[in-house]
């Protein structure tokens, strides 16, 4: 039994913690009254004009809300296909190698990328899709003619899906990963012996033993629709590619700091959180319901 | 797992997984290949991963930037301060919130918060502008403060703390430990696994930020190193914006492709150096804290 001064103990650990969230978690949300503003910076919260729903009004009289709202579903969801596939397909071949030093290799090599920040990324895909860079150069081996992938809207979605593949498909196969090596061993065995071959054991019951994994990674991923990348696009777009590639997130950071419409940022920005959190609610209790997954 | 002898599979297996791999570093190796090259070289797309006409001339450039050292310096002094406020407030949080519910009444209310704070936020506008009345613009501390509790890396080593058998907190009781000596002489020393994930997770993380030293520091002497590489690289007019004649002359005369390629590998080396050291615990504590039984 603890006593009572040890639970004490427990209040003043967690008042570092609790403060810091206070300040700079919960006092930012009173800021979202600006959204109901027509928010004049010198003039500050207590005195612009309250405009009631007009900043979200007009947030959906814009021809530009379809397009970006369009934008932020399409390359969230095939982010989310692409990754989750992928990493499956990876972590099936890799289940098959028996070497430990060659998969503690790859392991290796495959992860780093998640740990680059999407800065030094940008730079190393600017370079590597620029006109001279690597990717055309082989393109017009092949006698093909030269790509402007970031200045083009037709493929500017191919790549910030395909370098967020690359980016990430490392790091979310652990999961996977882990998922295998609680695979009992014995259902090989008893497969081997009844005369299974390898790829009868894989779709047997490396697949089946896999497919839980997947249903719970692709329910919490549905949390995440309204959440593109930010990051990556932010330093991969360009004007030309508003068209193709501007996110909620993008058009906040650029109509709200930029263009100084507080108002009408905060309001976007409001709506995003709003649905993101009843999404991401849905997507735990889905989870936590058929999956019996709890976060703590 | 029983081996078939199926070798061709193998082959094939192992060759996809190699070629996967090295897909996974081309891009990288290209950059430092590029960043060792020479100018004509470089800008005429000759180079694949190996350097041609190989030089140091970038580097030597990187070496005389005044502006890279000083985002450098500030991304270490946040590093160092904000890994060790992450790594602080993460532990004291974490183990108060690993008790039950009987033992710790109120944990359950912290949670929800913690959770609310995780899921819910006011948007980027209400954000900045808190942070500018507290009048930390241009302040390391406005990017150490905001960011100072790691949320998901709380999560992670309280669901380790979890797992700590209860008779070793039950033996310390009996010796007379409180609270703290219990966090301290048990749990700490047991984790330092599940706490090298973490440090690992909010030092790369500060080292990455780019975003809020962009918007948040006003003066480019306060820029932490991605945010002035992100304006380097990223921004179209980040050349035409120095008014410098030195640094025009400078640039003029060196392939910009070049010169970033060398920062961008400059940049890479404090991750590159700490990623092997925690890379082999990482894996057991994401495992370890996020598949619980």
């Amino acid at each position: 039994m603890r006593s009572r001064a040890s639970i004490w103990n427990y209040h003043l650990m967690l008042l570092p913690g609790i403060l810091l969230l206070i300040a700079f978690s919960v006092v930012p949300m009173f800021g979202i009254v600006i959204a109901f503003q027509d928010f004049q910076p010198t003039l500050g919260i207590f005195h612009s004009e309250w405009v009631g729903w007009e900043n979200f009004e007009y947030m959906f009289s814009l021809p530009d809300s379809r397009l970006i709202l369009g934008n932020t579903l399409s390359i969230a969801l095939m982010k989310i296909i692409a990754g989750l596939t992928v990493p499956f397909v990876f972590a099936l071949l890799f289940h098959e190698v028996a070497n430990i030093k060659f998969k503690r290799t790859i392991q290796t090599i495959v992860y780093l990328p998640h740990f680059m920040s999407w800065v030094i990324l940008s730079g190393v895909l600017i370079n590597l899709l620029s006109l001279d860079g690597i990717i055309n150069q082989m393109i017009q081996w092949f006698g093909g003619d030269p790509v402007m992938f970031l200045q083009s809207n037709h493929w500017f979605r191919f790549v910030i899906v395909s370098s967020d593949v690359w980016k990430e498909f490392g790091f979310n196969t652990i999961i996977y990963i882990a998922a295998l090596t609680s695979i009992n061993t014995n259902l090989y065995e008893a497969a081997a012996i009844d005369g299974a071959n390898r790829f009868q054991r894989l779709t047997n019951i490396t697949i089946p033993g896999l497919m839980t994994t997947v249903i719970l990674l692709a329910t919490l991923s549905l949390g995440n629709v309204l959440n593109a990348g930010f990051e990556q696009i932010l330093n991969l777009y360009n004007p030309i590619v508003y068209e193709s590639g501007d996110i909620i997130d993008t058009y906040v950071y650029r109509s709200g700091l930029l263009e100084i419409q507080y108002g009408l940022a905060t309001a976007v920005g409001l709506l995003k959180s709003v649905v993101s959190f009843v999404l991401i609610a849905a997507s735990y209790g889905l989870a936590a319901r058929f999956a019996n997954y709890r976060i703590f | 797992m029983i081996r078939g002898t199926s070798r061709t599979v193998d082959i094939v297996i192992y060759s996809i997984l190699t070629v996967i791999a090295f897909l996974s570093l081309a891009p990288v190796l290209n950059t430092l290949a590029i960043s060792f090259s020479g100018k004509v070289a470089a800008m005429s797309g000759q180079v694949f991963f190996w350097p041609v006409d190989f030089n140091l001339e970038a580097y030597k450039s990187v070496i005389s930037d005044r502006s890279f050292f000083t985002s450098f310096g500030v991304s270490v002094q946040r590093v160092l301060l904000g890994g060790a406020i992450n790594l602080l407030v993460t532990v004291l949080m974490a183990y108060p919130l690993s008790k039950s519910n009987k033992h710790f009444p109120g944990r359950n209310i912290y949670m929800w918060f913690v959770i609310f704070c995780m899921l819910f936020n006011g948007g980027l506008i209400p954000w900045y502008m808190t942070i500018n009345t507290y009048g930390l613009l241009d302040s390391i501390w406005a990017l150490v403060l905001p960011t100072a509790v790691p949320v998901f890396n709380v999560i992670l080593l309280m669901n380790f703390f979890k797992g700590v058998p209860k008779e070793l907190e039950e033996a310390a009781g009996m010796d007379g430990a409180g609270a703290w000596r219990t966090l301290v002489t048990i749990y700490i020393p047991i984790s330092l696994p599940s706490l090298a994930t973490v440090t690992l997770f909010s030092v790369v993380g500060h080292w990455n930020a780019f975003f809020d030293g962009m918007i948040l520091m006003n003066h480019k002497e306060n820029w932490p190193l991605q945010t002035y590489i992100q304006q380097l690289i990223i921004s179209v007019n980040s050349i035409m914006n120095t008014t410098d004649p030195e640094e025009i002359k400078r640039l003029s005369n060196m392939s910009s492709q070049l010169l970033n390629a060398a920062k961008v590998m400059v940049s890479m080396i404090p991750i590159m150096l700490i990623y092997p050291f925690l890379q082999r615990y990482f894996v057991s504590g994401i495992v370890l804290g996020a598949v619980k039984e």
